[in-house]
């Protein structure tokens, strides 16, 4: 008997736009125009707005520097990070389009081990497209991929699973370590390739990167607040960390699934480890009182919409984390300043439970 | 809020973590170097190799520490920090591998397996209910059990069967090592994706014996495994994990589906290997086939049971829920005593075997069991008094019971079994092995 052919993923190149945060150039898009060149791409500019970036011939793109965030957010663009990848959240709240994917311009097309072009566009998106199933392990990872399928035990009444907002992909080469690790395994780097997807259970937290990000904006998009990092501001390097931790916790009150895995960019770039080191120096003292913090938020059941627990969240970071730092107060009131300029650029209102 | 640790200490943390590629430590300060050897030994991560590297350092105050604690240069490695396959420090006799024979010929499985088994002690329990006798070639140290083993050392049992799969349970409680590989009688040794026997022993003591990381999700998977880490943004604090008590591997060719999934799809084969082991985080639930899995007997032995039986229960996994129950069970044990569970790599290969639509055809009542049962173990919460394995398996079959058993006879005899277990453990799980008649 023939198995069912398998369908081709959708493109979606109407419904996805590609967010890329620059402040150097973007040469790196050459490599990646054969899966890119159909998709609308944003580009936030970063550090010195009279500096023109340039973009490779073919590629329809808007782009934003910090003189047009000022100009569109006027008094709220307070909350948008300046000197710091994290600024590319303002991509996401100008796009008008269903799916964001999100990538570093440090980030190549990887080869798979059979020495094929990995296209991590489409994975994303067949991630996206199929269920997420937080609320049981499947031993044999995503059921829905080809070849695959639930396991002996798996409830049945847990197969169809729940909308997947999230899909965290990977990176070879230089893996995603933070500066105490890098300093002490300085040539270290992720040869491994894991041919898996798989949904991270409801109620564990993670640590989300921004390198190779695809998610559901018009689900998850406006709890992907990349904080307020890099420029008079005490830390760096945890922009993605943070808007993952409040993604998760919210994903899990809402019904959603994050998959993480495949699939995998080439990282080439090492960033400095010094440099990094200052940068982190803060947050990795800090994610010892913001993870427990994280595990314990249990949200009201009144908050049905993204932005209710977000601005929930808010409240909850004034109250719990403030006492540590006086940071954490500014960044709650900069959550709840990025959920009134969501709401003025998006006013179509938000994606219900 | 506690006192953040200095960056200092973070170094130390982060170097003892990576002992092994530490090749030189003469370029420190004095005091950093009495530091590191202090928290090495707090570790217990000192080897021959790591205490020549403090020695090459020359540093008065380390040397005199050696002195005055009179630490061999000769000695026998003490809990490697990264057990690599070559390095494995376990030795071979704290390892029995455990096997339920539902098949009378075991010839073609144990030759199969001989490159892997044969150092190791085997215990071999035969199906109460076959007939035939047992052929087991020779070049193997073994015990084999059968039904009048059962009679003698258990002896009746109104609750516990050890008919079919769970027979390999008697192998657990026979056994006196402090870990246990059991493996069904229709698999043998696979290849990984690079045409390389999988080291299915080695893989499983490797995930028993380096820690878990139940707490928080590493996006690149096992930590400890070489070539990988924890990724930035995973804290600091929770780095050195938790002891893992329980291995579940898997199986290419005929993966461990259900029998409805199966005969809907009667040529899904598993081809793909998934290069990674994670730990399952805290409270997820998990499916733990019987098929593949190692343990710590002397943590959680007592915690797997044969206490489910399906009425219509048969001779092909699809026809059993009985790890299925025992796994989660498990899992809550674990999730409550802060132990880790893990999955993924060693891979077996598993054989044709049977027709997913006469199984389907026998038995739909373990499928349905499957949606009561679960809701039930997500919301378990045990008791603080609980600190054993024993004492939470009774906690356990205490809500089973008050909770499932109200609705299920099924349950409520699951939940006398668990209890009864508990005592058959104690009376006939430790102590010397009563001799043969």
């Amino acid at each position: 008997m023939a198995e069912a052919s398998v369908k081709p993923t959708p493109l979606l190149k109407d419904e996805l736009d590609i967010v890329i945060p620059t402040i150097r150039n973007l040469d790196f898009l050459e490599m990646w125009r054969p899966f890119f060149e159909q998709y609308h791409l944003i580009i936030v500019q970063d550090g010195d707005p009279s500096k023109t970036i340039k973009v490779p011939e073919g590629f329809d793109y808007e782009l934003y520097n910090r003189n047009d965030i000022n100009r569109i957010l006027g008094p709220k663009a307070s909350c948008i990070s300046f000197k710091d990848s994290a600024c590319r959240c303002f991509g996401y709240m100008v796009s008008k389009k269903k799916y964001i994917f999100t990538i570093d311009d440090d980030c190549f097309v990887a080869k798979d081990p059979s020495n094929k072009d990995i296209n991590a566009l489409e994975q994303h998106i067949k991630n996206l497209l199929s269920p997420a199933t937080p609320h049981f392990f499947n031993t044999l990872y995503d059921p829905y991929r080809e070849g695959a399928d639930f396991v002996r035990g798996y409830p049945f009444s847990l197969r169809e699973g729940v909308s997947t907002a999230v899909s965290h992909g990977l990176w070879l080469n230089i893996p995603d370590y933070d500066a105490p690790t890098q300093l002490v395994k300085p040539r270290e780097r992720n040869s491994r390739y894991v041919d898996a997807v798989l949904t991270i259970p409801k109620g564990t937290l993670f640590p989300m990167c921004g390198m190779n990000l695809a998610f559901n904006r018009e689900l998850i998009g406006p709890a992907m607040y990349f904080g307020l990092m890099g420029d008079g501001q005490p830390i760096g390097r945890y922009d993605d960390m943070w808007a993952g931790w409040c993604v998760k916790v919210i994903c899990d009150h809402l019904g959603w699934g994050v998959k993480t895995g495949l699939p995998y960019i080439w990282h080439s770039k090492a960033s400095n480890p010094f440099v990094n080191l200052k940068k982190e120096y803060k947050g990795i003292f800090w994610q010892e009182d913001l993870i427990p913090f994280f595990q314990s938020v249990v949200l009201p059941k009144d908050c049905t919409t993204v932005q209710k627990c977000y601005v929930e969240l808010s409240k909850l970071v004034k109250e719990k984390l403030g006492p540590i730092d006086p940071y954490f107060v500014k960044l709650s009131e900069s959550m709840v300043t990025w959920i009134e300029a969501w709401d003025e650029l998006n006013p179509g209102g938000p994606a219900q439970k | 809020m506690t006192t953040p640790p200095s960056l200092l200490s973070l170094t130390i943390h982060s170097a003892i973590h990576n002992l092994s590629r530490i090749s030189d430590l003469s370029f420190l300060p004095d005091h950093v170097v009495l530091d590191l050897f202090l928290e090495t030994l707090r570790a217990g991560k000192l080897n021959e190799r790591v205490l020549k590297l403090f020695v090459a350092t020359g540093k008065d105050e380390v040397l005199s520490l050696i002195e005055a604690f009179n630490i061999q240069q000769i000695v026998t490695p003490v809990l490697p920090t990264i057990l690599k396959m070559s390095q494995l420090n376990i030795m071979d006799s704290e390892v029995d591998i455990v096997v339920g024979a539902l098949h009378s010929d075991l010839t073609s499985f144990m030759n199969e397996w001989k490159p892997i088994f044969s150092q190791y002690h085997l215990i071999i329990v035969k199906d109460p209910e076959l007939k035939e006798d047992l052929i087991i070639p020779d070049g193997f140290d073994l015990d084999v059990y059968s039904q009048q083993d059962i009679d003698r050392i258990v002896g009746a049992s109104n609750s516990i069967k050890f008919s079919g799969y769970s027979c390999r349970y008697f192998g657990y409680l026979m056994s006196r090592k402090k870990y246990i590989i059991s493996i069904d009688d229709d698999c043998v040794p696979a290849k990984d994706d690079k045409g390389l026997l999988v080291e299915f022993v080695a893989q499983h003591i490797s995930n028993l014996s380096t820690p878990a990381t139940p707490f928080f999700f590493n996006t690149l998977y096992d930590p400890f495994r070489k070539g990988a880490d924890f990724v930035r943004g995973y804290p600091f604090s929770l780095r050195s994990g938790v002891a893992c008590s329980l291995s579940c591997g898997l199986w290419l060719n005929l993966a461990d589906y259900d029998a409805p999934t199966q005969a809907l799809k009667p040529s899904l084969r598993n081809t793909r290997y998934v290069d990674a082991v994670l730990t399952i985080p805290a409270g997820a639930m998990l499916p733990v086939s019987g098929i593949n899995i190692a343990f710590d007997r002397e943590v959680v032995g007592p915690a797997l049971c044969p206490a489910l039986r399906l009425a219509g229960e048969g001779k092909f996994r699809w026809e059993t829920m009985e790890d299925i129950w025992c796994g989660l069970c498990v899992k809550v044990t674990c999730d409550h005593l802060k132990l880790g569970v893990k999955s993924g790599l060693p891979y077996v290969w598993r054989n044709e075997r049977g027709s997913a639509v006469e199984s389907l055809k026998k038995e739909w009542e373990g499928v349905k069991l499957m949606e009561e049962v679960v809701p039930f173990f997500q919301t378990l919460r045990l008791p603080e008094a609980a600190v054993t394995a024993e004492a939470c398996f009774l906690e356990i079959a205490k809500a089973v019971k008050e909770k499932l058993g109200r609705s299920n006879q099924m349950f409520a005899r699951a939940a006398d079994a668990m209890v009864e277990w508990v005592e058959i453990w104690k009376n006939a799980g430790s102590g010397p092995l009563p001799v043969d008649n």
